[in-house]
């Protein structure tokens, strides 16, 4: 069956042409020289002040760079990148030391502003200035670090999270200022060696974020970071790295954008989440780069490796992601279940449009004993694009109990568009139960038969359980762009394939 | 990653077999440049392994350690073996069509009597011959498979039949691959079958090895085109030796408001490997295809089917099942394209895998490739032991553990099997994973 008209006039609202966010803003900035060598790996870090452990770190990685091809079997096509035509290293030119946020080039803020980021933490706090044994405040507080070009600008509620314990920091002040947990979690879930962008990124990543949330801490607002490539030829490195120690809990949110301009810039960053003994990391994404203009033109490669570890035992990572942005995107995060009982999701909503090519997906490795994950994922093609959703489950021998449930359906919405589904199932153990479902029908027989039986269409309440599945989610993203995607999951699933 | 293919030592064995046995290999002329043009895409490739993605979990260069030579032309003893397997081989009311270490055995077969319409004859027969069509039809398949490329290139004897337009032989024909080499030999077939317009026919392929044969490798492929509105059953069985190897490739095409119904069953072979590219070419046409392995000890058996919607308004629809016990490895991978123009296509794919045993392994890769947007297609894929709650019930009810394990097996694959659409034939599949249960219990 064709879409609904409802759902074709949703998709169309988020077209590559009505791009928001396409905007330049007309600053000085301080650039490296363009290409890449071991000057480039050195300049990044003398700029950020490393120790020199982090300098060998990043060499290394360089080093293994040279020895590695561009993977090849993703089903996105584009021109050869040429990685000595870049710039690695862009940051705002200071005009002097910044020491407080309105010391910050105001160009920067009208950015952030115009964005609706919220940076000015003054007028927020004073709203919610609490007395001792007031109850919490009902208003919804954000501690957001903005990233531009290369450089983290601004980060909020630092002092308010340090009093919980909470580190959250640019990833180049966590070096300085946190070397040892930076030294021993850093490149231990995405090793440096992993793969060719991530090695990419070991070199030359510039800034990110770091969140190290202490044992038994909930963390007591959301942590974001929203970043923004502004300058031309640019490639945009970030690395985040986020630990929730022994029963901790945090919630992360992260929101992209770029001007529109007509060639193609690059963004290969590296997320490494670890969560020890029954510690909780949520970490959500809309991605909205700029995806290119209607004839294809311009927009960004995101090449992003995301990767989650459970590493104690009932701990939990859930990835939640709405791509809409950018013109090829190569993303795949996953969840390691390492630890006994430890649970991994995967919720994603892929949207393209115009001439955009999306390989996303997810791998989850069941490897300790009772671990489960659930993987929903929801492609919707139109245009002229290619949407691919590529996942892994595997279970090995000694991951007795491994439970795991997909279900991807996708969408196409006119006739030059493809939609693909590529997932790998793996089992290495007769206890693991895995189940890869297609079939909307097929969600829960018992809990549709209930809807059904209450009135609702077969389709409303496929909707309903889907909806389910992501809303909470979905509704803790702070921007606008939260409304959209919620009424993209909502969508009506007629039409929808396999 | 782009490494340098190093040639092992078996790869390198194969191209050694194929510089002896040239002079051995039927057809001259154009036949003699395919054959070359496919060894030259064969030495390029090398064995498959798994960085090449359709070979991801059967790679050759673990599971196939050594290359055997051409197996001879059999001989008097090896007929005579071959003869007796025949024996038990046998079913009734279908037509025999023998081929032993990989070349016809006109006294073994069935070819009086063929009837009107119908036509076979030896791929012998036909590269010597001068039926330049059917040669290009034979070398059709390209050479970007690695195996594929090789059999073209290794081909010495096969079947090839033709049925006339309106034809319908009411004898199902009997394709029987029996291996009675005497030393360790690879075999290498290519069998064809045409069927013409509004013609029907069934078609069973089944591997077996002579008594105390042991090791040796077949390669075979077969070349099937349906015609406008013809019926084609084919069915499968690969009852190899344990110590076996069997690598087959097929290549189906249907015409419109064709029908294909394929069934294929393995529990014999060490490592075998079926890899067939099914094309739904005219409108209105129709695909069913069933899968069953039933494995044990140390056994590998990978399926590997790519579904090719090329025109609007054709259905198709994919079982797979797979009984893994011991320290088997069963695979399987379908794929389904539908291509920009394929409007109306209604595509499903269900494969399901009992894990028996702690070490075995089932892997599942089930595909969808669609450019078009009018379509339903869905695919699932399950993995699990078999169900705790069903077996206490007929534990309950006095069953003793394997009884209840064979019962529930038998329904899990019963879905599949059923699907053979002639009595007889689904009776053989049927008997056939019970005699598996049996030799389980």
């Amino acid at each position: 069956m064709p879409a609904v008209q409802e759902t074709v006039e949703r998709v169309r609202r988020i077209d590559v042409d009505q791009y928001r966010y396409g905007f330049e803003t007309l600053i000085e900035s301080d650039k490296a020289p363009k290409g890449l060598s071991e000057d480039t790996v050195a300049f990044i870090s003398a700029k950020k002040s490393e120790p020199a452990w982090m300098l060998e770190w990043r060499l290394e990685a360089y080093r293994r760079w040279l020895t590695m091809t561009e993977p090849k079997w993703a089903r996105v096509n584009y021109p050869k990148i040429d990685y000595q035509d870049l710039y690695y290293y862009s940051a705002p030119k200071p005009k002097k030391q910044v020491t407080s946020l309105d010391e910050i080039d105001p160009e920067i803020l009208k950015t952030y502003e115009k964005l609706g980021i919220p940076l000015r933490e003054a007028e927020v706090l004073e709203g919610v200035v609490r007395k001792d044994g007031e109850d919490a405040p009902v208003e919804r507080r954000i501690a957001v670090d903005a990233v531009f070009d290369s450089v983290s600008v601004a980060t909020t509620f630092k002092e308010e999270l340090k009093k919980a314990g909470v580190i959250f920091m640019p990833i180049s002040e966590a070096i300085r200022e946190h070397p040892e947990l930076v030294k021993k979690y850093l490149g231990s879930v995405v090793p440096t060696s992993d793969n060719f962008f991530a090695t990419l990124n070991s070199a030359v990543f510039s800034d990110g974020s770091f969140v190290y949330v202490p044992p038994g801490v909930r963390c007591p607002m959301e942590l974001s970071t929203y970043f923004r490539i502004n300058e031309r030829n640019t490639g945009q490195f970030e690395r985040t790295l986020i630990i929730a120690d022994k029963g901790s809990y945090v919630s992360y949110l992260e929101g992209c954008t770029a001007p529109q301009r007509d060639e193609n810039q690059l963004h290969a960053a590296v997320v490494e989440l670890v969560a020890l003994d029954d510690a909780e990391i949520k970490y959500s994404t809309v991605q909205n780069w700029y995806p290119g203009n209607s004839e294809g033109l311009g927009g960004i490669y995101n090449f992003v490796t995301k990767r989650g570890d459970c590493r104690g035992k009932n701990s939990k990572i859930s990835w939640t992601q709405v791509e809409t942005g950018s013109a090829i995107t190569w993303k795949y995060p996953s969840c390691i279940l390492r630890g006994d009982n430890s649970r991994g999701e995967f919720y994603s909503i892929a949207i393209s449009n115009g001439f955009q090519q999306v390989d996303s997906g997810t791998k989850m490795l069941h490897l300790g004993k009772n671990t489960t994950s659930r993987i929903i994922s929801k492609g919707i093609a139109a245009g002229r694009s290619q949407n691919t959703y590529r996942g892994l489950v595997t279970a090995h021998r000694k991951a007795t109990g491994a439970r795991n449930f997909t279900a991807c359906d996708s969408l196409l919405i006119g006739d030059k568009c493809g939609a693909h589904t590529v997932p790998y199932v793996e089992a290495k153990n007769s206890s693991a139960l895995f189940e890869h479902e297609a079939t909307t029908s097929k969600i829960s027989e018992d809990v549709l038969f209930y809807c059904t039986q209450r009135g609702l269409s077969q389709e409303e309440a496929v909707g309903l359980v889907v909806n389910g599945f992501v809303k909470d989610v979905l509704q803790q993203l702070p921007m606008e762009f939260a409304v959209e995607a919620q009424k993209l999951i909502s969508i009506s699933l007629e039409g929808s394939v396999g | 990653m782009n490494v340098v293919v190093a040639k092992t030592e078996t790869g390198r064995a194969l191209s050694d077999a194929f510089a002896v046995a040239r002079g051995r290999l039927p057809g001259t002329g154009q036949v003699a440049d395919r054959r070359r043009q496919a060894f030259e895409a064969y030495e390029r490739l090398g064995l498959p392994h798994r960085r090449i993605e359709e070979w991801k979990y059967t790679d050759l260069r673990t599971l196939m350690r050594e290359a055997f030579s051409l197996a001879a032309e059999p001989d008097a003893a090896a007929l005579e073996r071959a003869g007796e397997a025949v024996r038990s081989h046998t079913i009734d009311g279908v037509r025999r069509l023998v081929l032993v270490d990989g070349v016809f055995a006109p006294n073994l077969s069935q070819t009086d009597g063929l009837g009107q319409g119908l036509r076979i004859r030896t791929l012998q027969e036909v590269l010597e011959d001068a039926d330049s069509a059917l040669q290009a039809q034979l070398f059709a398949p390209e050479n970007s498979d690695a195996m594929v490329a090789l059999n073209s290139a290794m081909a010495t004897d096969g079947v090839v039949i033709e049925i006339a337009d309106g034809a319908a032989p009411k004898e199902p024909l009997h394709v029987l691959h029996i291996a009675s080499t005497a030393t360790p030999a690879a075999m290498f077939t290519r069998s064809l079958l045409r069927l013409g317009n509004n013609a029907g026919v069934t078609l069973v392929e089944s591997f077996v090895a002579a008594d105390g044969v042991k090791a040796y490798q077949v390669h075979d492929s077969l070349i099937v085109s349906i015609g406008d509105g013809s019926r084609l059953d084919h069915v499968r069985l690969i009852e190899d030796g344990r110590d076996a190897f069997n690598i087959s490739s097929a290549m189906v095409t249907l015409g419109a408001h064709a029908h294909f119904n394929f069934f294929n069953m393995t529990s014999g072979a060490s490592v075998s490997r079926y890899q067939a590219t099914i094309v739904c070419a005219g409108e209105g046409s129709r695909v069913e295809t069933n899968g069953v392995n039933l494995l044990n000890g140390r056994q590998h058996a990978d399926t590997t089917l790519l579904l090719d919607h090329a025109v609007p308004n054709c259905a198709s629809r994919e079982v797979f099942r797979a009984v893994v016990d011991d320290r088997a490895h069963s695979v399987f991978q379908g794929r389904i394209i539908v291509r920009p123009d394929a409007q109306k296509t209604d595509a499903k794919m269900m494969t399901r895998a009992l894990l028996l045993s702690d070490e075995a392994e089932a892997d599942n890769k089930p595909e969808l490739e669609i450019f078009a947007d009018d379509v339903t297609c869905g695919h699932g894929a399950t993995t699990g032991a078999l169900d705790e709650s069903l077996l206490f019930y007929l534990r309950a009810r006095g069953l003793s553990e394997k009884e209840a394990q064979a019962l529930l097996i038998q329904a899990f694959v019963g879905e599949a099997i059923e699907s053979i659409a002639n009595d007889t034939l689904r009776d053989l599949a049927v008997s056939a994973a019970q005699r598996w249960l049996e030799a389980r219990a």
